[in-house]
């Protein structure tokens, strides 16, 4: 589905003036309709690969595909009209535009009270409080989330890019956001987590890490992970 | 009336028909309806261009619209409006004036309005300025306020500057006492070459006043806005300005403000900020499917509602 031919991103260093290798020669394929769970430590570079797969950062060297054309040119607003959807790990707010504003503007008509609710029980909110509240910093870090998340539902597309979803949300609602995932069955999604519970739900993991990446089936790479218990991540 | 009258006014004061309660309609120079009731009576001044408002003392829940268009090419209007608001009274008050102007020659409007607050009375007033028309004829307008706030009055006042106007120069002039309550409300919209200043001075005399000034503008293409505020602590009162700009292109916003607290127990705080639109929240709509623009629009639409 979502294709990396050698993908590399770098940063300039502004104290040493040198390149900073964030990510580098990335070859890897996402499944078409599979779950894959992108995990590693802090930093390694998860939600970097999340802004290139979306287009709001444009990798340093190498190409991405989806579904075979090269879209490694193209905008984020078109590949949002191709059909790639992604909730942020940290939501943006917004001063004067309302939750209604910006589900309107995800589901591309005005919505009515109906389809606000539908949007936003989904995520466990009440939409009779939230639909006329600001998206601004009034809202809890875990209400911003969960909207977040309703925007990208509203949205719909083809690939789901979801950075964190759990961070944030209480244990309580944990089994509701595995469900979420679950419901998207004929979608290709793509997961950054540190969670166990979200792990088991995988097809696919990646595991970034500073001196790589591994990708493949997520028994082959738990099972690593398990085997070197006392290995750090990085030594995988 | 014809049609662009009708646009202008539906724009400006929301209306859609004639208002109900008292009002006058001032069209080029001139009333062309007007109507008093017994608790808001609208009377002509006879030295000069204008009307007196005069709202009788505890008038409870009453509305008065007296909006102004100028459809003329070329016409510049100057009208003094007074307001007497009784004490007591309770009143919602909607003024505001629509240009429309196809030529090339420069109309304008200066209204120049004079509130006089009762004891205990509360005003809510209302103000939207715009410009229609192509070509380079200006659309001006030059609206002052003057404000006299007596013991333990509250009076909220927004402005809003819809867009199309060539060229502003507010002017509003504030004086509170006891415990009086003044809230102002100002947004402002520049775009192509127009330029809009606004110019605050508001004194707290006595014990208890407060003030509270918000300005949001937008400011884009070359136009240039300017914002100079003076709050005059003289009491144990409080004031607060508040300025945001969003800037686009090549567009200025300048902000100056000056507190000074004459009293030891007046508390007076500015704020400003002036910039461009984050980038992220413009990322965030493009994520959404809008192009840049789109999401821009959207942004400056919602921060001025
Ligand atoms: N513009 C930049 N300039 C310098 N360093 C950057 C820049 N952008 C990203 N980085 C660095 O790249 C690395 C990867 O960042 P990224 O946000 O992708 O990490 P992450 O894996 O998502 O981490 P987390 O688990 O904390 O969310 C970090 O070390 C970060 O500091
Ligand atoms: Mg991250």
């Amino acid at each position: 589905m979502i294709k990396l031919k050698d993908v590399s991103y770098y940063v300039l260093d502004e104290k040493t003036n040198a390149q900073k290798e964030i990510l580098k020669d990335i070859n890897i394929e996402f499944k078409k309709n599979k779950i894959t769970v992108i995990t590693g430590h802090n930093g390694s570079g998860k939600s970097t690969l999340m802004k290139l797969l979306m287009g709001i950062s444009k990798p340093t060297s190498g190409e991405i595909y989806y579904n075979g054309t090269n879209i490694t040119d193209l905008s984020v607003t078109a590949r949002a009209n191709l059909g790639i959807t992604m909730a942020f790990q940290q939501p943006v707010r917004f001063k004067g535009l309302t939750v209604k504003n910006l589900l309107d503007v995800a589901s591309a008509k005005t919505t009515n009270l109906n389809d606000v609710c539908e949007y936003l029980s989904t995520v466990g909110l009440c939409a009779k409080e939230y639909i006329n509240r600001e998206l601004d910093g009034t809202l809890s870090g875990g209400e911003l989330k969960r909207i977040e998340l309703a925007m990208a539902l509203a949205k719909g597309g083809e690939v789901f890019l979801f950075d964190e979803p759990e961070a944030g949300i209480d244990l309580w609602s944990f089994e509701e956001l595995i469900k979420i995932f679950k419901k998207l069955k004929n979608k290709t999604i793509i997961i950054v987590s540190h969670q166990n519970k979200i792990l088991e739900i995988a097809d696919y993991v990646l595991l970034l890490n500073n001196i790589g990446y591994k990708m493949g089936k997520k028994d082959e790479i738990l099972g690593k992970i398990e085997n070197s218990k006392c290995a750090r991540l990085s030594e995988v | 009336m014809e049609k662009i009258d009708e646009e202008l006014l539906q724009q400006i004061a929301d209306l859609h028909q004639v208002p109900t309660g008292s009002y006058n309609i001032r069209k080029n120079g001139k009333s062309i309806g007007s109507a008093s009731t017994k608790e808001i009576e609208i009377v002509p001044k006879t030295n000069k261009s204008g009307i007196d408002i005069i709202v009788k003392p505890n008038v409870k829940n009453k509305s008065v619209h007296i909006p102004v268009i100028v459809t003329e090419a070329g016409f510049k209007d100057l009208v003094y409006n007074d307001f007497y608001i009784g004490d007591g009274a309770d009143v919602f008050i909607v003024a505001g004036c629509g240009i429309h102007n196809d030529s090339t020659k420069a109309s304008g409007h200066d209204g120049i309005h004079t509130f006089h607050i009762g004891k205990n009375s509360k005003v809510k007033y209302i103000e939207k300025h715009l410009g229609l028309g192509k070509n380079m004829g200006g659309k001006i307008l030059n609206p002052t306020t003057n404000i006299i706030m007596e013991d333990g009055s509250e009076f909220e006042m927004e402005t809003i500057q819809l867009g199309g106007v060539t060229s502003s120069n507010r002017l509003t002039n504030a004086k509170l006492k006891k415990d009086a309550k003044l809230i102002i409300k100002e947004k402002i919209l520049t775009t192509d070459n127009q330029t809009a200043t606004t110019k605050f001075k508001v004194v707290l005399v006595k014990d208890g006043a407060s003030v509270n000034v918000i300005s949001r503008s937008v400011a884009k293409d070359n136009s240039k806005q300017k914002f100079v505020s003076k709050i005059v602590g003289d009491a144990n009162c409080f004031g607060h300005v508040e300025c945001d700009g969003i800037i686009l292109n090549n567009a200025r916003i300048v902000s100056i403000p000056e507190i000074d607290a004459k009293n030891v127990n007046a508390s007076l705080v500015h704020e400003a900020a002036i910039g461009k639109i984050a980038g992220e929240e413009i990322t965030k709509l493009m994520t959404l499917g809008l192009t840049q623009t789109e999401a821009e629009d959207l942004i400056i639409k919602g921060y001025l509602n």
